[in-house]
């Protein structure tokens, strides 16, 4: 089973800084890291491996440092990791961005399935991911737990608002992971060392001649930021405590009765 | 942090200490009070590969050198030097399959490490402590074989290990020049371990008795010639001397980590008892005791790394780091004061912890002989 992962550097922070005349993310000076969701997308990804066999590819798109999260996914066990870099990527969206990737997984493909996060902690805009596989017409499965393969069969467990849907389709599939998926693994001290010293192909709009330019870069992203801020906390929350689940029942109908909303 | 690392050392550092610190960290105080290390919690070193540090890249390893190995070793001691030795004590049995083992008892003992094992070294009896000439285990030849007797005390991993480096003396008579070493595995018949020492600290690191009778080994497993049982023990112990140090440097750093951070946050006569200068001394002094001995630690480890086999300079490294040790975990309860003296708070456990140090792998009035008899023969 080949797999790719994609994966996003992001800024190792809360605070989030924003440039107030481009409106986007200010990054200089802000330790990068792996994505967290991708992180779990990687581990899916290693146990698929570890489970059929195959490869683990990891892709990322963005700057020369982006190579750091890169060589972090081979030190937990990718096999390869190829960084999509170029001045004509820079600046952009969703769109443009998963254009580009789609791009760049067909070139290295083909692939069973297509990994990422849920969402990136930075943006938190989630479309990357699921657009990739509108670009590839790759069957789409967000919010995936765990999938398994029997024979050309994808079974797939989603995380879902009122439980666990399970899912069966075909490959290839896009899936991407949450927190609950799983706990990524550590790397090791010998594949660690390797990811240090191995070589990281770059992948430049050269290796694309059939490239739609009209779709890459801020020029060819439709989305435009407007505005940024952080919306003010207007109500605050009551926690109700009590010693049983009945006591607590209780006391929320008569704050409910209290509030007249009952 | 006084040493200057390369990018490859602060990632490798970066990775161990994640590990320890979310994995390790949080069971080191119920184990400790156990006096056993669960082996869930060593399976986290092992998938990371800590076993397999100092074995050479020939037989599987990574073939890391001392110096990196020591830093590593360091950062986990600082969660928990009892959990790091039990990695470490295999590269000590390691050590003598290095220096005087051939390629296919190198490659044996990697095989057995490799899948995740422990190994042990077996040198000291209830009467060879630092007279290991004193030893009565025996290794008779038979036919193509050697039937190995004796009591061996205080064997660290003694219940964990797969594979264990023995000293035995092959000619009584020869005194020092008749003691031999040999591979045994741990499974062998007429292997037996005893009970599991309550001892003061490193009480994740698994210490036992082995007693040997009529155990029967191939006379391939021999390390080195017949009779060179002694000088290999003292070259692999002034190596192994040296590394332990390491640990020691591990527990103090997190002393002081643990002592800074309480006396900013400590108040009394109405600021943070770091505002006084009796505690501003005590804490600089923990730091420079620390600097200095991870320097110490750091040189004699690059000294190992170029060959030397650091007769001197093992002894000096692990006699002043534990000294300063000592000193440094007493210092860090006092600040603590009332609450360094609990089980509560981390630091009672360090200053019990770094007491072996003083003791194991040659005590150091021992050490101090050996230096001042290099001394001697130096000035000749």
């Amino acid at each position: 089973m080949n797999i790719v992962v994609c994966i996003k550097q992001v800024p190792d922070t809360t605070e989030i800084k924003i440039d107030p005349v481009k409106n986007t993310l200010i990054r200089q000076g802000v330790p990068s890291i792996m994505n967290p969701f991708d992180k779990n997308a990687l581990e899916t990804a290693l146990q698929l491996k570890d489970a059929y066999g195959g490869k683990v590819v990891a892709i990322a798109m963005g700057p020369q440092q982006a190579k750091a999260v890169l060589r972090e996914a081979i030190s937990m066990g990718a096999d390869e990791g190829y960084l999509v870099t170029d001045r004509a990527f820079g600046g952009s969206d969703t769109y443009a961005t998963s254009y580009i990737l789609s791009q760049a997984i067909e070139k290295l493909g083909p692939f069973d399935v297509i990994m990422g996060g849920k969402q990136a902690i930075d943006g938190d805009t989630g479309q990357t991911a699921p657009s990739i596989a509108e670009h590839l017409g790759a069957t789409r499965l967000t919010y995936v737990l765990d999938l398994k393969a029997e024979g050309d069969k994808v079974i797939a467990r989603r995380q879902v608002e009122e439980g666990i849907e399970v899912i069966e389709t075909k490959f290839p599939v896009l899936c991407t992971a949450t927190k609950e998926s799983n706990k990524p693994r550590y790397a090791t001290v010998s594949r660690k060392l390797y990811s240090l010293r191995c070589d990281i192909p770059e992948l430049t709009i050269a290796d694309f001649p059939d490239i739609d330019t009209t779709k890459i870069g801020l020029k060819g992203s439709p989305t435009k930021v407007k505005a940024t801020f952080t919306p003010k906390r207007t109500a605050t929350g009551v926690n109700i405590e009590g010693n049983s689940p009945a006591e607590m029942a209780g006391s929320l109908i008569d704050k409910l009765a209290e509030a007249k909303v009952l | 942090m006084s040493l200057l690392y390369t990018d490859e050392q602060k990632e490798l550092l970066a990775m161990v200490r994640e590990m320890a610190e979310n994995e390790i960290k949080p069971y080191v105080q119920e184990a400790d009070e156990k006096g056993e290390c669960p082996r869930e919690l060593f399976d986290w070193g092992f998938k990371m590969g800590l076993h397999m540090l100092e074995i050479p890249e020939e037989y599987g390893g990574t073939g890391l050198s001392y110096e990196t190995t020591a830093m590593i070793f360091e950062e986990l001691a600082k969660v928990d030097a009892g959990y790091a030795i039990s990695f470490v004590t295999s590269f000590v049995a390691l050590r003598n399959v290095i220096l005087a083992g051939t390629p296919e008892q190198g490659k044996y003992f990697a095989d057995v490490v490799k899948p995740g094992r422990f190994a042990a070294f077996a040198l000291t009896e209830p009467n060879a402590g630092s007279d290991p000439g004193a030893m009565r285990a025996t290794a008779v030849k038979d036919g193509d074989d050697y039937i190995l007797n004796g009591n061996k005390t205080f064997i660290t991993n003694g219940a964990l290990a797969s594979i264990m480096v023995g000293f035995f003396k092959t000619s009584p008579e020869k005194g020092n020049r008749g003691i031999s070493a040999f591979i045994v595995d741990a499974d062998a018949p007429g292997i037996t371990i005893g009970k599991h020492e309550n001892k003061m600290g490193l009480r994740l690191s698994n210490t036992t008795d082995v007693t040997f009778e009529n155990v029967r080994v191939k006379a391939s497993a021999m390390l080195g010639e017949e009779g060179s049982g002694f000088k290999l023990a003292l070259n692999a112990l002034n190596l192994s001397r040296a590394f332990v140090a390491t640990m020691a440097v591990g527990i103090m750093q997190r002393a002081l980590d643990e002592s800074v951070k309480y006396a900013k946050e400590r108040k009394q006569f109405g600021e943070p008892i770091i505002n006084f200068q009796m505690v501003q001394q005590m804490l600089a002094d923990m730091a420079i005791k620390i600097e200095a001995s991870r320097c110490l630690v750091n040189n004699t480890m690059r000294m190992m790394d170029n060959g030397s086999l650091v007769r001197k300079e093992g002894s000096i490294t692990k006699t002043f780091v534990s000294d300063c040790a000592q000193e440094v975990t007493s210092n860090a309860v006092q600040i603590f004061g009332g609450y360094g003296y609990s089980k509560e708070y981390p630091v009672e456990k360090l200053m019990r912890d770094c007491k072996v140090f003083q003791i194991f792998e040659g005590a150091n009035q021992v050490q101090r002989m050996t230096i001042a008899g290099e001394l001697n023969r130096e000035y000749k």
